[in-house]
């Protein structure tokens, strides 16, 4: 028993693990989008803000990019779905002998590098454009055009495993009743296959939707003057990051997770509705009397929607009220006050040292003739000069340096934040001055 | 109403590559009967019905539908209707639209459609279930809809293809009824392919028995039972035991036949085979079970049969009686329980008797596998 409970202890300590490393990405990210530093970070926890998703919808390239990438996932959907289930009809009425061949054949850009796609989409619809005498600004290099036939090169593949997974499970028997019944090839396909296929084509449909939406490496060849989503945030980051970001990402976020909670619900539903069909009498179907399980019984995830939808309506009402302004002023001041104390500090500790080089001095004069006074020049013995002399930040400290004896001059020339660093005589150290 | 749309097959030969699956069928289905393939599975009759009703291209032949030749003529062009095996009804269209989706074809409107489901829906005796789908309805229901979905077309040849197989016995034999009457009231040609021979009797006008592609006999199933054309047909219809032998001599329509191991026996040589067996051809006899009678203990003479009894055993409305046959094989005796006394004979001999007539002499040939 005790072992057993142990098992348990340690599946859900390595579900713990395994989740947190799978979600917690994205949950710091979605922190950051509501904290007030200007670069994106969690802790310190600053001020509740949501300057970054106004940010977010001022920024142009941004929006532009959102918009760019809508409409080449919408024709990469249209076009990969349709070459996707023309695939898998072909696998499933191809001889079967060619049947192998022609599923590797077909799935063969999947393996391919995206990168690879990419360049050869380019250089291949170049030349078509080339051959027939078109220029630079036709249509075939056309970045919309380039982008969304280079993607569909692999996602159509994509696309063909799913209608196929649905595909195997269809009879064919059901084509040929339809013939038999008087239907056309037309009509068996539109109104018996078609039906049968709708929700593999869903789904084939939302995947290649979020495939194009995410990539990058085949984009980044042929977008044009298109940029995608994508390409400006890999271009935007080059600048360095901001957590306006982390904001588009929390709303993707927040989305994914609003359209698996609805799906979720729905099957839910029919699957109770299926039930409660099955369990109703013959009087009760019949009389329409039959009772539909209520929408939220026993369905988890339409309650999970609705607390969703409930904190996303809240949210949003929050962040039309709420002024973070005070907050940050707030901050603002504990943070002068923070570097005011640290500057204090840092002249305190100074004067101290100074103090207690300047009693070493008197010691080693004592002993000492003048010229050997090599070790008084302290750090400015070495290549950085005095840069990394505390005393070298203040600039004008050295007019109260102790340390005026034969080596004074250089030290007073350089006079900047960078002490004696660019001075061509601390390259040599201060030993030769004393000579 | 009109007496119906025959179908011809005219020297129908169907090959897939080397093999063949049809050879050399010739049957003629009158209008309004109801007809049916009967053999075992891989013989053929599946193939035939694909051929009527369009799926397939026969090889050499033609298919004629009340007269026309339908070479080069599509599923959706033939006045066929098939009910396919699995029924093949459309999983995610209610019961009505089912029904009534060869008027939808037609571009009827829901209304029309709506009615005449109903109408069909209450000859299949599923009032009121249209609105269910067919995976909410029970086998037997299922099949029902099919029948109706087919009907619907306004076929003039309906094709069933063993549309029973999948439901369990009780149903199946309920069904036979029902489709019967349903032919009956229809009055169109129904062509049924089945590998049980108790369907293919209780149902049918006329019967043709498919060995391996080949059409043995085509005949009412009185004819098939009592008098089979072949060794195959006379071993496939129906429970028969089967002596092998040659024959000794000719008398008229009967023979004798010198049996491996009972002796010669007096035979009556079947319709077909009259005339075409000569003395000292291998020859088979076959007598049902039901044919034999007890006789006196060591009684001798060309229609007696005497040997072991390895078992016995009682199912009701007769005692079976288990001898030692031919080859291994045993031979079946029924006794019909009229109430009379009966004594256990395990272990030892006993003699049996039958008439002439009830025994068929046919030329040797395949027997129908176990």
């Amino acid at each position: 028993m005790k072992s057993f409970s142990f098992l348990r202890l340690s599946v859900w300590f390595y579900l713990a693990i395994f989740f947190a490393y799978l979600l917690g990405p994205l949950v710091i990210m979605s922190v950051t989008a509501f904290n007030s530093p200007e670069f994106p970070r969690a802790s310190p926890w600053e001020c509740l803000t949501f300057e970054w998703f106004s940010a977010l919808f001022q920024d142009e390239r941004i929006l532009n990019g959102i918009w760019n990438s809508i409409l080449v996932g919408a024709g990469t959907v249209v076009l990969s779905v349709a070459m996707g289930l023309a695939g898998a009809l072909m696998l499933t009425q191809i001889w079967p002998k060619l049947r192998a061949t022609y599923y590797t054949i077909i799935i063969a850009p999947i393996l391919i590098p995206g990168v690879v796609l990419g360049i050869s989409t380019l250089v291949f619809w170049d030349r078509i454009n080339r051959m027939l005498g078109l220029g630079v600004d036709s249509f075939l290099s056309n970045g919309l055009f380039l982008t969304i036939i280079g993607q569909s090169t692999f996602i159509a593949s994509y696309c063909m495993l799913v209608l196929v997974a649905r595909l195997q499970r269809y009879d064919i028997a059901l084509t040929e009743a339809a013939l038999d019944l008087g239907a056309t090839h037309t009509q068996a396909f539109r109104k018996v296959l078609l039906p049968f296929m709708k929700p593999a084509i869903a789904s084939a449909a939302v995947l290649a939707f979020l495939a194009s939406f995410e990539n990058y490496n085949t984009t980044t060849f042929t977008f044009g003057e298109y940029p995608t989503l994508t390409i400006e945030l890999a271009q935007k980051v080059r600048y360095g990051i901001t957590p306006a970001i982390s904001a588009l990402a929390f709303i993707i976020v927040v989305l994914t997770v609003f359209a698996a909670l609805a799906n979720e619900a729905n099957i839910r539903r029919k699957e109770l509705v299926a039930a409660a069909r099955k369990d109703a009498t013959v009087e009760e179907l019949e009389s329409g009397r039959m009772r539909l399980p209520n929408f939220f019984s026993s369905n988890w995830a339409a309650v999970g929607l609705v607390v969703l939808a409930c904190l996303t309506v809240a949210t949003v009402g929050t962040a039309t009220v709420y002024s973070p302004q005070q907050c940050i002023a707030d901050i603002r001041e504990q943070k002068r006050l923070e570097t005011e104390q640290r500057i204090q500090e840092l002249r305190q500790r100074r004067a101290e040292e100074a103090a207690r080089r300047a009693a070493e001095e008197a010691e080693s004069g004592a002993d000492s003739t003048g010229g050997q006074s090599k070790p008084a020049a302290g750090g400015n013995s070495s290549g950085f000069g005095g840069a990394f002399a505390p005393s070298a930040l203040g600039g004008d400290s050295s007019t109260d340096d102790p340390d005026t004896g034969a080596d004074a001059a250089p030290e007073q020339d350089s006079g900047s934040g960078f002490g004696g660093a660019f001075d061509p005589n601390a390259l040599s150290g201060g030993g030769d001055d004393g000579n | 109403m009109s007496a119906g749309v025959g179908v011809d097959l005219e020297n129908l030969w169907i090959r897939f590559g080397d093999f063949v699956a049809v050879r050399d069928a010739n049957v003629k289905i009158n209008g309004g009967d109801f007809f049916s393939f009967l053999g075992p599975s891989g013989c053929g009759k599946t193939t035939i019905l694909r051929a009527v009703s369009g799926f397939l291209e026969p090889s050499e032949g033609n298919v004629l539908i009340g007269g026309n030749n339908m070479r080069g003529i599509g599923p959706n062009k033939r006045p066929t209707a098939l009910i396919f095996q699995n029924l093949a009804l459309f999983p995610l269209m209610k019961v009505w639209e089912n029904i009534t989706f060869s008027m939808e074809i037609k571009g009827a409107s829901a209304k029309e459609r709506r009615k005449r489901a109903d109408e069909l829906l209450d000859m299949i005796a599923l009032p009121g279930q249209g609105d269910k789908l067919p995976s909410e309805l029970s086998g037997g229901q299922r099949q029902r809809v099919a029948i109706a979905r087919a009907l619907c077309a306004e076929p003039d040849v309906l094709l069933l293809d063993e549309p029973l197989s999948a439901l369990d016995l009780k149903l199946r034999q309920h069904m036979r009824t029902e489709l019967r009457e349903i032919q009956q009231r229809v009055g169109i040609t129904f062509i049924y392919i089945t590998h049980d021979q108790g369907e293919a009797l209780t149902m049918s006008d006329n019967i043709a028995v498919m060995k391996a592609g080949v059409i043995d006999q085509i005949a009412d199933g009185k004819t098939i039972y009592n008098d089979p054309a072949t060794a195959f047909a006379a071993s496939f219809v129906g429970e028969n035991n089967v002596f092998r032998g040659k024959v000794k001599r000719i008398m008229g329509d009967e023979a004798l036949i010198s049996t491996n191991r009972s002796g010669d026996l007096v035979a009556r040589i079947s319709s077909a085979n009259q005339g075409k067996m000569a003395e000292g051809d291998d020859a088979m006899m076959f007598i049902r079970p039901e044919a034999f009678a007890l006789a006196p203990n060591g009684a001798t003479g060309d229609h007696f049969i005497t040997a072991r009894v390895n078992h016995e055993e009682f199912e009701g409305n007769v005692f079976n009686i288990f001898m030692e046959g031919e080859g291994g094989k045993e031979l079946k005796v029924s006794i019909p329980n009229l109430g009379q006394s009966f004594e256990d004979h395990t272990g030892q001999n006993i003699t049996l008797e039958y008439e002439t007539q009830n025994a068929v002499a046919v030329p040797a040939g395949e027997l129908a596998a176990e």
